[in-house]
């Protein structure tokens, strides 16, 4: 463990130290936020109220939407001077979110990611191949910032660039690989492909640790089989750090929240109220030191579970499962965030994972008000649509225009997505 | 005159075109001509029919995409040359361009009736007048 007095902290100590940490959180966000202030306000509730844990039920829900509209510096509760680095989610320009982070928060973030790399066995010994996006994704520093925090020897390669990718991890001996998970598969498959001499087994790479977008078992079985690795699910999200909230252990049994750090609740994401533990919901993020980008109550929509067990790995930490879906219509393609109703008009989103890369059709209606009689209009309209997406979205995707009333329908609501990747 | 031609929008799969047809013979229209230009996934259906109100109405009704689109009616004799000089008139001397034709033969008079969608309608038909081409009517086309 990086951390071992905190991961494996007693419960009752580990609730004192929440709780401690959540009034100066909140204080900190009431009084330096003007949003946070109005919100807590028109609830009726003031930061001297929190005297339990079970108080921080009175504070209301921070969304999704409020971000959007607090872009890009609403929600900062530092001066901008303090403010050493942003990051901004995926997803579209239009709609992005903007996180800040202080030069303690950056230092919160890479101790975060630091514990992740050991907790899939990694240390200051491995050469660490981070072939996540360097950018304002936070994937490529994150893990970065992470690895040398560690002691590790990185390799800031970023995305792309397959054929060097493989390349380095030979001549470089990297042991540690960290991307997503179809970026895995899709090295491995450029290797069988391109390759025939390329043997995973005859580099030293010995462990990887893969996020950023939702994985099966048995993908993780192929990675594992293919590369000879053990492979470890870790998990996070900008608008609450970037990577590094949680991950996997060496059961590779849920993933271990970092409770010391971030405050989790499950809610019924219909009526928002608090579920019990083990109860499937939607998972609530608190921060408990965060500087510059305070989150209370951040409804993420990521629907999952929190249960505590005893674990082989000596955490106390709480677990979460891998996240099973999302209250909302989100969809992760490519590790980017794309919610369909970006799309106009009538359409449908097709997803499919051909081979390691996740493959999205868009099949758009062809009503009256598109519709012209000329090829070419008609062409121009399905290359001007796949180009916009690309551009907003930072998506190809393939276009195909449909007869109206194409696109099934349940009780006269469109179905807007068909993602055929899951579950396998 | 012009004519109204009716286009719908049809995907490349089968049955599409089938259905549309269908909705037409209940309709109880009598298509004079019709052309398909196409694409890998869809195709564009133009016809000429004898009742392309009624055509529009009884498409729309049964939520097939569809529109109206004014095009010329030229009937010429059924003879070498006899296209060549006219689009030579008006695309050649008068780069009026073309955006699709397409031609069928005319049962009573022996002559073809060509079908034209002109860049610029307008010049078009000016053109056609000027070099002594009469575009058809309606009762021309459809004999009413």
């Amino acid at each position: 463990m990086f951390s071992p007095d905190r991961e494996s902290m007693p419960l009752p100590r580990l609730k004192e130290l929440q709780l401690e940490r959540l009034r100066w959180s909140v204080r900190h966000a009431f009084e330096n936020n003007a949003h946070y202030r109005k919100t807590f306000e028109a609830a009726g509730f003031h930061p001297d109220q929190l005297r339990s844990l079970a108080d921080l039920q009175r504070i209301p829900f921070l969304t999704k939407q409020e971000m959007r509209d607090n872009s890009p510096y609403g929600l900062f509760a530092v001066p901008m001077r303090d403010v050493v680095r942003v990051h901004s989610s995926s997803g579209t320009t239009g709609h992005a979110t903007v996180v800040g982070y202080t030069r303690s928060d950056i230092d919160l973030w890479a101790t975060l990611m630091a514990r992740t790399i050991a907790s899939a066995g990694g240390s200051a010994d491995d050469i660490l191949q981070v072939a996540y996006g360097y950018g304002l994704f936070t994937g490529g520093l994150g893990a970065h910032y992470g690895g040398e925090k560690i002691g590790a020897t990185v390799i800031p390669i970023s995305g792309g660039n397959t054929d060097r990718q493989l390349m380095l991890l030979r001549d470089f001996g990297t042991t540690m690989l960290a991307c997503t998970p179809s970026y895995a598969i899709n090295l491995a498959d450029f290797a069988s492909r391109n390759l025939p001499d390329f043997d995973f087994r005859k580099t030293r790479l010995r462990r990887g640790i893969f996020g950023a977008e939702p994985w099966t078992e048995a993908m993780r079985r192929e990675i594992e089989t293919r590369m000879g690795i053990d492979a470890f699910d870790i998990y996070g999200l900008s608008e609450v750090i970037g990577p590094g909230v949680s991950c996997e252990c060496s059961a590779k049994r849920g993933l271990h929240v970092f409770e010391d750090l971030f405050l989790v609740e499950i809610i019924d994401p219909d009526t928002g109220e608090v579920l019990p533990e083990g109860a499937l919901g939607e998972i609530v993020y608190t921060s408990l030191t965060k500087e510059c980008c305070p989150v209370i109550r951040y409804r993420s929509r990521d629907i999952t579970r929190l249960y505590r067990e005893g674990c082989s790995c000596g955490r106390t930490l709480v677990k979460m499962d891998k996240v099973c879906g999302r209250s909302d219509d989100m969809l992760i393609i490519r590790g980017v965030n794309v919610f369909p109703s970006q799309i106009e008009p009538h359409y449908q989103v097709v997803v499919d994972r051909r081979g390691a890369m996740d493959d999205i059709e868009v099949m758009v209606e062809v009503g009256e008000a598109i519709f012209s009689d000329e090829l070419k209009v008609m062409t121009a309209l399905s290359e001007q649509i796949a180009a916009r997406m690309r551009s907003t979205l930072g998506i190809t995707a393939k276009v195909t225009l449909v007869e109206p009333s194409t696109i099934e329908r349940s009780a006269g609501k469109a179905r807007r997505v068909v993602d055929k990747r899951k579950p396998s | 005159m012009d004519i109204t031609q009716i286009s719908v929008f049809l995907e490349n799969r089968p049955n599409r075109l089938q259905q549309v047809l269908k909705v037409l013979a209940e309709a109880d229209v009598n298509i004079r001509t019709l052309t398909i230009a196409e694409v890998k996934d869809f195709g564009i259906l133009r016809m000429i029919v004898n009742r392309p109100e009624a055509a529009h109405a009884a498409l729309k009704a049964n939520h097939i995409t569809c529109s109206r689109t004014e095009v010329l009616a030229v009937a010429l004799d059924d003879a070498s040359g006899t296209l060549q000089r006219l689009i030579e008139a008006v695309s050649g001397q008068r780069q009026i361009n073309i955006d699709y034709m397409y031609g069928f033969p005319d049962w009573h008079g022996g002559r073809s009736i060509m079908i034209f969608r002109f860049e610029d309608p307008a010049a078009a038909k000016q053109a056609l007048a000027e070099e002594g081409y009469t575009p058809m009517s309606r009762a021309d086309l459809h004999g009413e």
